[in-house]
């Protein structure tokens, strides 16, 4: 059997997990796909995170994505972190960078266990901000600068395609080498409040066809999470697994321990359990009827007779769902454009699915007194 | 072992790899590096796992039940594990 059908059987323990620490984030980017802001009371305790993490150890999970949110917000934080090199779990983090002073700058690299992903969405602070807030591009050179004065190796610079920034990829890859940085390059996916900005934000047709070009020049030097393997349709495949890992080799905790099929789907629809069960994280990624049913061969339906289909596999999951395509048709970038025909033909009476979980924060509040999302942030700044 | 690949002598899995072995084979990561990779065999697991104690990869592989015929897809999986750092000469690794 090939490699790729033994993954989407799904394994006995994920590849890697994202784990987002917190909704609670300083910043509003506009297409943010967990639609962070304002803390969850509910949000996992420090012993709840530490037996999540002595978990993956032993079921031998190499390492997590964590996010958030903007998760060194939490004051566990480094606590967390040091717990996971402890059991010998790997971490890479990412971080807007607001909080990598020169302490924490030192302390990362210092440490073997640890990488570290700083966010930007533009090579230029207009294009950046416009997505992620005013200064928060200067905030971002910043900690990539503090990393690099600390000897910190390699750090990566991680960026979401838009439709602003896709013409600037050679200049992502220049600040990626002058501050030492490895380039990541992800897909905008119409997940949490992306889906409110995605119509204007994703990469036009003729962009992703120079993206995918630009990606194979660039080979495995620039990282993707593999999350353009809908673009290997257009004929050679991207490196990486080309596949959707969803509930097969990957899966999402959130800040309150639900687990999820895949980051980019925070939904109901998508939701396999709670780490908080008493079958905890393991029994969730094993048993859960969510994860066994897309662990059996799925469908391709319209796609099936497609040349293609082989190349792409349907593309991602997420993208459909949010977009309101059927789960067992193109994709919405598909690169031979069945996607958009589909878009195009959508009806005023076609439902759009909502993110069901929104922490994004209110302003302003209807009483000052209601809530405090910024508490976390002044306590320890 | 061909001459254009460099695997005489003792080799070992490199001390910051951790193995997890699967259905098809076994899935290895590098914390240095933070590579992953796929032994695409378990008996290329096996192999791996028997090379500290092997005076050289090929011993390894012949330890494993590699048959002849099998080697040289055997010496490519090792080349490219010794590519990636995955597995090290044993006194470098010391």
């Amino acid at each position: 059997m090939k490699l790729i059908e033994e993954f989407e059987l799904g394994l006995d323990a994920p590849i890697c997990i994202t784990w987002e620490l917190t909704y609670a984030c300083n910043l509003a980017c506009v297409h943010c796909l967990s639609s962070s802001g304002r803390r969850d009371p509910r949000e996992l305790t420090t012993a709840e995170a530490k037996g999540v993490i002595e978990e993956l150890e032993r079921m031998q999970v190499f390492y997590v994505n964590i996010g958030g949110g903007e998760p060194t917000v939490r004051k566990d934080f480094w606590e967390l972190l040091d717990h996971a090199a402890e059991h010998r779990l790997g971490v890479k983090f990412s971080t807007n960078g607001s909080r990598i002073d020169d302490a924490a700058a030192a302390r990362l690299a210092a440490s073997d266990y640890v990488d570290v992903q700083v966010s930007i969405d533009g090579a230029t602070a207009a294009v950046n901000d416009a997505v992620r807030g005013p200064g928060s591009f200067d905030t971002a050179l910043a900690a990539l600068e503090r990393l690099a004065a600390a000897g910190f190796v390699q750090p990566k610079i991680s960026v979401v395609v838009t439709r602003h920034n896709a013409g600037q990829l050679d200049d992502f890859k220049a600040i990626a080498d002058r501050y030492g940085a490895q380039l990541r390059i992800t897909r905008l996916r119409p997940s949490g409040r992306g889906a409110d900005v995605w119509d204007e934000l994703h990469p036009t047709a003729a962009q992703q066809r120079s993206l995918y070009t630009w990606l194979l020049e660039h080979g495995e030097e620039v990282l993707t999470g593999d999350s353009f393997f809908h673009l290997s349709a257009y004929g050679e495949a991207l490196p990486g697994l080309n596949l959707c890992g969803a509930g097969r080799v990957v899966c999402l905790i959130d800040p309150v321990g639900d687990v999820y099929a895949c980051p980019f789907a925070i939904h109901d629809e998508f939701l396999a359990g709670n780490v908080r069960e008493p079958r905890g994280f393991e029994g969730v990624w094993r048993d859960s009827d969510l994860f066994t049913e897309l662990r059996r061969p799925q469908s391709g339906g319209a796609c099936e007779s497609c040349g293609h289909y082989d190349a792409c596999r349907g593309g991602c999951m997420a993208a459909k769902f949010f977009t309101g395509l059927p789960l067992d048709g193109p994709d919405p970038e598909c690169a031979l454009g069945h996607g958009e025909e589909l878009l195009a033909r959508r009806g005023s009476g076609l439902e759009i699915p909502s993110p069901a979980v929104d922490h994004s924060r209110r302003r302003p509040p209807s009483r000052a007194c209601d809530e405090n999302p910024l508490a976390d942030f002044i306590a320890g700044a | 072992m061909s001459a254009d690949i460099p695997l005489d002598g003792r080799w070992r899995l490199d001390p910051q790899v951790a193995l997890r072995p699967e259905r098809f084979g076994a899935l290895a990561y590098h914390f240095g590096t933070r590579r992953l990779s796929f032994l695409k065999s378990r008996r290329l697991l096996e192999v791996v796992r028997k090379l500290e104690a092997a005076p050289d990869p090929l011993a390894a592989c012949r330890a494993a039940g590699v048959e002849e015929a099998e080697l040289p897809s055997y010496r490519r999986a090792l080349a490219t594990l010794a590519e990636t750092g995955m597995i090290v000469p044993a006194e470098a690794a010391a």
